[in-house]
C-alpha cells in the first residue's frame, strides 16, 4: 500500500430512494465499486456519513456492519463468488446459516429461492458442474433467499455472453418489481444500464457527474 | 453461526483436503501417541511399583514393640506414657487399644517358633511362623501349590520348598496330604501352691489371688495336614515370620501358647500370667495414615517401626520420572501443533476468497473465528484419538517386548505399561486443546482478512 491517499470516491452526496432501480456508470477508476463497497458495508468512508434503513453504516462497528450484509443487503458479482466446495443448495443456504435460521425454515426458503431463478433441479451440482448463468443464477438466489431490502449487483453480467447477461438482468429486474427490492447497479455497459435501470448515476475521478447531460438520454 | 451448522461446514471443509488434513492430524496422533505411551510407562512402572508395596506390606505395617526398659525409651526418643515409670508391656489389652485405632486394619503379633517337625522316621527342629488369613494375597502365594488355611485354626501347613529340600523328598508335590507332626514348647501357667497361698495369706492378706508362680515349659505335639507348598519368603522377606520354613494359621500358633522371648521377662514381672506379645504388626488401611496411626501407637507408649519414608521418597521419584517421559512426550506434541498451525495458515491462504465471500454475506470475525477453530478442534479430536489408538499399541509392543525380554532370562512377564482411561482422556484432551491453541493465531488471521481485497477479481 502506498502512503499517498488515493480518494476513490470523494465528496459524493447520493440519495437513492426506497425501490429504486439506480445504475452506477462510469469508466473504470470512476470509484463506482468502491461506492458500491461502502453501501455494502465492507468499506468504510473516511468522512461523510452513509445512512440505509435507517441505519448509519459509519456508526456500526464490525460485528454491526456484518449483521447488516447478512440481513438488510443482498450481493451480486461479476465472478459471482460462489463456494466452489459447497454444493448449490448449501450456497444459497449459507446466508440464512450465518442467520441462524431453523433447518426445515432454510429448505423451504433455499427451495423457493432456487425454483424462482429456475434452478430447482440442480441443487446438488457443485458449482464448477453449473454454466456462468447457471453460477450467477445460484448467485442470485443466494442475494435473495435472506429477503434483503436493498440488492447491491457489482457488474453482474460482465462474465456472461449477451444472451444470459440479459436473463440475468431481467431476474434483477423482476426481484426490483415484484419483491420491491432497491437496486444499485454497477456497470460499465451504457446499453445495459439505459435497458433495465430507472436512473442512472455518472461517475468519474470518485464523483458524481450531475446534470442533465450527464444522464443523457435516460428513461 | 450455531455449533451444529459450524461443525457440519468445518467437516466439509476438512473433507475438501483429505490427504492433507489426514496427514496433519496423523502428526498429532504420532504426538500424542508418543506422550501417551511415555506416561503408559510411568504409570505402569509406578503400578508395578505400588502393587509390589502394597502387597509386600512394607509401607502400610507398623511393626510395634515394647521398650525393654526406661532408658532405652529415653535414649530413642520415645514418648513417655502418662503415667508409669515402666514402660507399659504389649499384652491383649494393649492390642485391643491399637484395633480401637482409626484406619487400623489388624494388629497381628509375629509369632516365629523353634520346633520339630517329624514325619515317619524323619524328623527336623525348624523355624515355624504363624501366618494371618490376610496373608493370602500376599505375593508369595501367586505360585502357591495346593490351598491355602481353609480356616484361622485349622491343623494346616505350608511348607516352604526350602524344607522339601532339606529333607531330600524328590517330588515334593507329594507331601500334599499327608500329615506331619509337630513338636512345640508350650507355656504352661502354674497353678498357685496350697502352702503357697496360705502363706501369701498371711504376708499379703486379700491380695493373693493376684499372686503367681509364673508358668513352666511343657513339651506339646500337634498333627498337621500338609495343604500348600509354597517357593518364596512371604511378606517379599521382610519380616521375621517370613524366614519361617512352615507356616500355620497365626491364630492356631496363638492358641497353642507357644512361649516367647518375652515371657521370660514376664514371668518376673509383676504383671500376672496374661500372654505378652514380643511384636505386633498393626496393618493400616491406606500407606498415607501410617505416619498418624504410628503417632498414636507411639503416645500409647511403645517402640514403633515402619518405611513411611521411602515410600514417600518413592512417590517423588515417579513424579519426577512422569515429567521426563512427559518432556519427551511433549516435544513430539510441539513438532505436530506446527504441523497444525501450518495447515491451517496454508488454509486461510487457499481459502481467502471464500473467507471474503462467507463475510460478504453476513459472516462476522467471530463466525470466521470459530468456523477455524472447529476445524482446529476437530483436527485436535481425530488426531487425538489416532493418537491414544497408537499409544496403546505402543504401550502393547512395550509390554510385549519386555515379557519377551523377561521370558528370555526365565523371569515372569511383568506388565510395565499401562494405559488406564484417564490417560486415553486426558490424551484426547491434550490434543484438541494443543490444536485449538495452535489454531489461534490462523483463525485471527482468517478473521481480519479483509473482504474487499479477497474477493477482489482476479
Amino acid at each position: 500500500m502506498s502512503s499517498e491517499v488515493i480518494r476513490a470516491v470523494d465528496g459524493v452526496d447520493l440519495e437513492v430512494a426506497k425501490g429504486e432501480f439506480a445504475a452506477l456508470l462510469g469508466p473504470s477508476g470512476s470509484g463506482k465499486s468502491t461506492l458500491l463497497h461502502m453501501l455494502a458495508g465492507m468499506d468504510h468512508p473516511t468522512g461523510g456519513s452513509l445512512r440505509v434503513e435507517g441505519q448509519t453504516l459509519n456508526e456500526l462497528g464490525p460485528d454491526g456492519l456484518a449483521r447488516y450484509r447478512r440481513d438488510t443487503v443482498g450481493m451480486v458479482f461479476q465472478a459471482f463468488n460462489l463456494i466452489p466446495s459447497l454444493r448449490v443448495f448449501e450456497n444459497v443456504e449459507l446466508p440464512l446459516r450465518l442467520a441462524e435460521q431453523d433447518r426445515d425454515e432454510r429448505r423451504t426458503r433455499v427451495e423457493a429461492a432456487l425454483k424462482r431463478v429456475g434452478l430447482a433441479k440442480r441443487v446438488r451440482h457443485r458449482p464448477g458442474e453449473l454454466s456462468g448463468g447457471e453460477q450467477q443464477r445460484v448467485a442470485l438466489a443466494r442475494s435473495l433467499v435472506n429477503e434483503p431490502k436493498l440488492l447491491l449487483a457489482d457488474e453482474p453480467t460482465g462474465n456472461l455472453d449477451s444472451r444470459t447477461g440479459e436473463e440475468i438482468m431481467r431476474m434483477i429486474e423482476e426481484f426490483n418489481r415484484e419483491m420491491g427490492m432497491t437496486v444499485v447497479l454497477v456497470t460499465h455497459e451504457r446499453a445495459v444500464a439505459e435497458r433495465f435501470a430507472k436512473r442512472m448515476i455518472f461517475m468519474a475521478d470518485g464523483k458524481i457527474l450531475d446534470g442533465p447531460a450527464a444522464e443523457g438520454g435516460a428513461g | 453461526m450455531k455449533i451444529a451448522d459450524l461443525a457440519e461446514l468445518a467437516a466439509g471443509n476438512l473433507r475438501n483436503s483429505k490427504l492433507r488434513n489426514v496427514l496433519t492430524a496423523g502428526g498429532i496422533g504420532v504426538g500424542i501417541a508418543s506422550l501417551v505411551a511415555m506416561l503408559s510407562l510411568g504409570v505402569g512402572l509406578q503400578d508395578l511399583a505400588g502393587e509390589r508395596i502394597s502387597r509386600s506390606g512394607l509401607f502400610d505395617t507398623i511393626r510395634v514393640s515394647q521398650w525393654r526398659d526406661i532408658e532405652q525409651m529415653e535414649r530413642e526418643g520415645g514418648m513417655r506414657p502418662p503415667d508409669g515409670e515402666t514402660p507399659p508391656v504389649l499384652d491383649a489389652a494393649a492390642r485391643r487399644k491399637m484395633l480401637e485405632i482409626p484406619y487400623v486394619l489388624e494388629a497381628e503379633p509375629e509369632i516365629r517358633f523353634t520346633g520339630e517337625i517329624s514325619q515317619d522316621e524323619r524328623s527336623q527342629i525348624t523355624s515355624i511362623g504363624g501366618l494371618p488369613l490376610s496373608a493370602r494375597n500376599d505375593e508369595a502365594f501367586d505360585t502357591l501349590e495346593g490351598e491355602f488355611f481353609s480356616g484361622a485354626t485349622a491343623a494346616e501347613a505350608i511348607i516352604r520348598l526350602e524344607f522339601t529340600r532339606e529333607w531330600l523328598i524328590e517330588d515334593p508335590s507329594s507331601m500334599i496330604g499327608q500329615t506331619i507332626v509337630l513338636r512345640y514348647p508350650e507355656r504352661r501357667p502354674l497353678a498357685l501352691d496350697p502352702l503357697d497361698a496360705a502363706f501369701a495369706d498371711e504376708e499379703f492378706g486379700e491380695e493373693e489371688e493376684e499372686l503367681s508362680y509364673g508358668f513352666t515349659v511343657v513339651r506339646r505335639e500337634l498333627p498337621l495336614k500338609v495343604i500348600g507348598l509354597v517357593e518364596n519368603e512371604v511378606y517379599a522377606g521382610m519380616r521375621s515370620v517370613s524366614r519361617a520354613r512352615i507356616y500355620l494359621p497365626l491364630e492356631l500358633v496363638e492358641d497353642l501358647n507357644i512361649i516367647g522371648q518375652n515371657d521370660l521377662r514376664g514371668a518376673v514381672s509383676q504383671n500376672g500370667d496374661g500372654k505378652i506379645y514380643d511384636t505386633l504388626m498393626t496393618r493400616v488401611a491406606n500407606p498415607s495414615r501410617v505416619s498418624e496411626v504410628q503417632d498414636q501407637i507411639r503416645a500409647m507408649g511403645y517402640r514403633t517401626f515402619s518405611i513411611l519414608n521411602a515410600s514417600e521418597s518413592l512417590q517423588k521419584f515417579f513424579v519426577i520420572l512422569d515429567l521426563i517421559l512427559g518432556i519427551f512426550g511433549s516435544m513430539a506434541l510441539a513438532v505436530a501443533s506446527m504441523g497444525i498451525v501450518n495447515t491451517l495458515v496454508m488454509a486461510v491462504l487457499e481459502r481467502r476468497r471464500e473467507i471474503g465471500i462467507m463475510k460478504a454475506l453476513g459472516a462476522s470475525d467471530g463466525d470466521i473465528k470459530k468456523l477455524f477453530f472447529a476445524e482446529a478442534g476437530t483436527l485436535g479430536l481425530l488426531g487425538g484419538l489416532m493418537g491414544v489408538g497408537m499409544g496403546v499399541g505402543m504401550s502393547w509392543v512395550i509390554n510385549f517386548a519386555t515379557a519377551y525380554y523377561l521370558n528370555q532370562r526365565q523371569m515372569d512377564p511383568e506388565a510395565v505399561s499401562a494405559v488406564p482411561g484417564w490417560l486415553m482422556g486426558a490424551g484426547i484432551g491434550f490434543a484438541i486443546l494443543v490444536s485449538l491453541a495452535a489454531g489461534i493465531y490462523p483463525a485471527s488471521r482468517a478473521a481480519k482478512l479483509d473482504p474487499v481485497q479477497a474477493i477482489r477479481y482476479e
